[in-house]
């Protein structure tokens, strides 16, 4: 039926029919990203592709049921720069050794389980770019320090969460509010640093006081308690503080700084302890 | 490798073994000061013992007292004596950091331009003293103590 029709309707005619039969004012035809889409094209600059290349990432093993020594252990990797430690680790425990253990869940910095000592420094191997990295040298992976070695990465966590536990790291208050409890901004942004941390335990391994001192109470303790000490909202600031003036409180801190370089949440968490010393000379001011 | 391999049967690791036992931590300006006033401490701390020590001496015996403060003067102790004082400014310096540091604010934040400013006084304080004092150890005439 309609196979035959080659020109449209009537009225449907295009501007420039249009212009053609009726003498000239079609608009001048524009330059478009159609134009010219006949020629050849012009090669782009040559992307480069992202290259991988090898790594010699050496890990501190250690096999309770075989070693009685930690031993350090090479193992080559290929990598890519944009990729972190973490994937280097599962590239090795994935392909080459699956005997390799360590902690991680989120791989995406928030759950905390990846903490170790990364090139003498302690980082979360899932936050720790290869590109930041050295790597015509190898990269030496361990365990944090100062709590029990349970195998290759993995450190036993209980001492570290008792002290957390201790410094009672809930909000207290005696009354019960119509609503919700009302807080200013400036208020809550007193303690805002201190909720940041995940417990990683990066900070308290870095303490070079906790290494000698497993009993100190360790500066994630004390961030957790800062965290309650300036909310306007808790009650039992004191009781923390007291709790923290002991022996083995605030004032084993140093002031090495270690922890607020390895925190890999950017807490700074020495100037946090600071605050809580501060306040047990001259009282909590909010 | 063609054939197929199952997961349990990975070729074997080979491992290279590499004998150390742990890396030093690599902390910052903090971690050294730290250190610092750690080692000068326990040395300040040694002299003083033994300082309390040869000074007491001289109840039991002035003889004795004479004959050790006789051996105490001679070039080695007067370079020691350098290090002493060397140690001394050093804690002086950083312990007046530390305070300031736990106790105001702008401290916390700027302990590392602190410890340069510490290492900056004891150097010139030390570049004072050193020549001073060594004019005076090894010059002939005898000075009274
Ligand atoms: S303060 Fe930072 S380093 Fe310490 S446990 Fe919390 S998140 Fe980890
Ligand atoms: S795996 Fe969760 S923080 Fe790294």
């Amino acid at each position: 039926m309609a196979a035959t029709q080659v020109t449209g309707t009537p009225g449907e005619e295009t501007a420039a029919q249009a212009a053609q039969t009726e003498g000239g004012t079609a608009p001048a035809e524009v330059d478009s990203a159609q134009e010219g889409h006949d020629r050849p094209l012009e090669a782009g600059e040559a992307v480069e592709e992202p290259q991988s290349f090898p790594v010699t990432v050496i890990v501190r093993r250690y096999d309770p049921e075989v070693d009685d020594e930690p031993r350090w252990v090479d193992y080559d990797v290929q990598m890519f720069a944009t990729e972190r430690i973490l994937d280097a680790l599962h590239r090795i425990k994935w392909e080459q050794d699956p005997s390799l253990a360590f902690r991680r869940s989120c791989a995406h910095g928030v759950c905390g389980s990846d903490a170790m000592r990364i090139n003498g420094k302690n980082r979360l191997a899932c936050k720790a770019l290869v590109k930041d990295f050295d790597t015509s040298k190898p990269i030496y992976v361990e365990a944090i320090k100062g709590l029990p070695l349970e195998k290759d990465l993995i450190v036993n966590m209980e001492p570290f969460f008792d002290s957390f536990r201790e410094i009672q790291p809930f909000l207290q208050a005696s009354s019960k509010p119509e609503k919700e409890r009302h807080q200013t901004i400036a208020q809550r942004e007193r303690f805002d640093d201190t909720t940041k941390c995940i417990l990683c335990a990066a900070c308290t391994t870095s303490c070079p006081v906790f290494w000698t001192d497993g009993q100190y109470f360790g500066p994630a303790a004390i961030v957790n308690a800062h965290r309650f000490i300036f909310d306007s909202r808790d009650e039992a600031s004191q009781v923390r503080l007291d709790i923290l003036n002991d022996r083995e409180g605030v004032w084993r801190c140093r002031t090495t700084f270690n922890c607020t370089d390895a925190c890999p949440r950017g807490i700074q968490v020495t100037k946090a302890i600071a605050e809580v010393k501060q306040a047990m000379m001259t009282g909590v001011k909010l | 490798m063609s054939e197929t391999s199952s997961s349990l049967t990975l070729p074997d690791p080979t491992p290279r073994k590499t004998t150390f036992s742990g890396t030093l931590y690599r902390g910052n300006e903090g971690m050294w000061s730290w250190v610092l006033h750690r080692i000068t401490g326990v040395a300040i701390y040694f002299f003083l013992l033994v300082h309390v020590l040869d000074t007491a001496l001289i109840r039991v015996s002035p003889e004795a007292y004479n004959a050790v403060m006789a051996t105490y003067k001679n070039p080695v102790m007067g370079l020691g004596e350098v290090v002493l004082v060397g140690a001394v400014v050093l804690h002086a310096m950083n312990g007046l950091r530390i305070i300031l540091v736990d106790a105001w604010p702008w401290a916390t934040k700027h302990q590392r331009l602190l410890f340069w400013i510490v290492m900056g006084l004891v150097a010139a304080l030390m570049l004072y003293f050193t020549p001073t004092h060594l004019i005076n150890v090894f010059s002939p005439i005898e000075g009274g103590h």
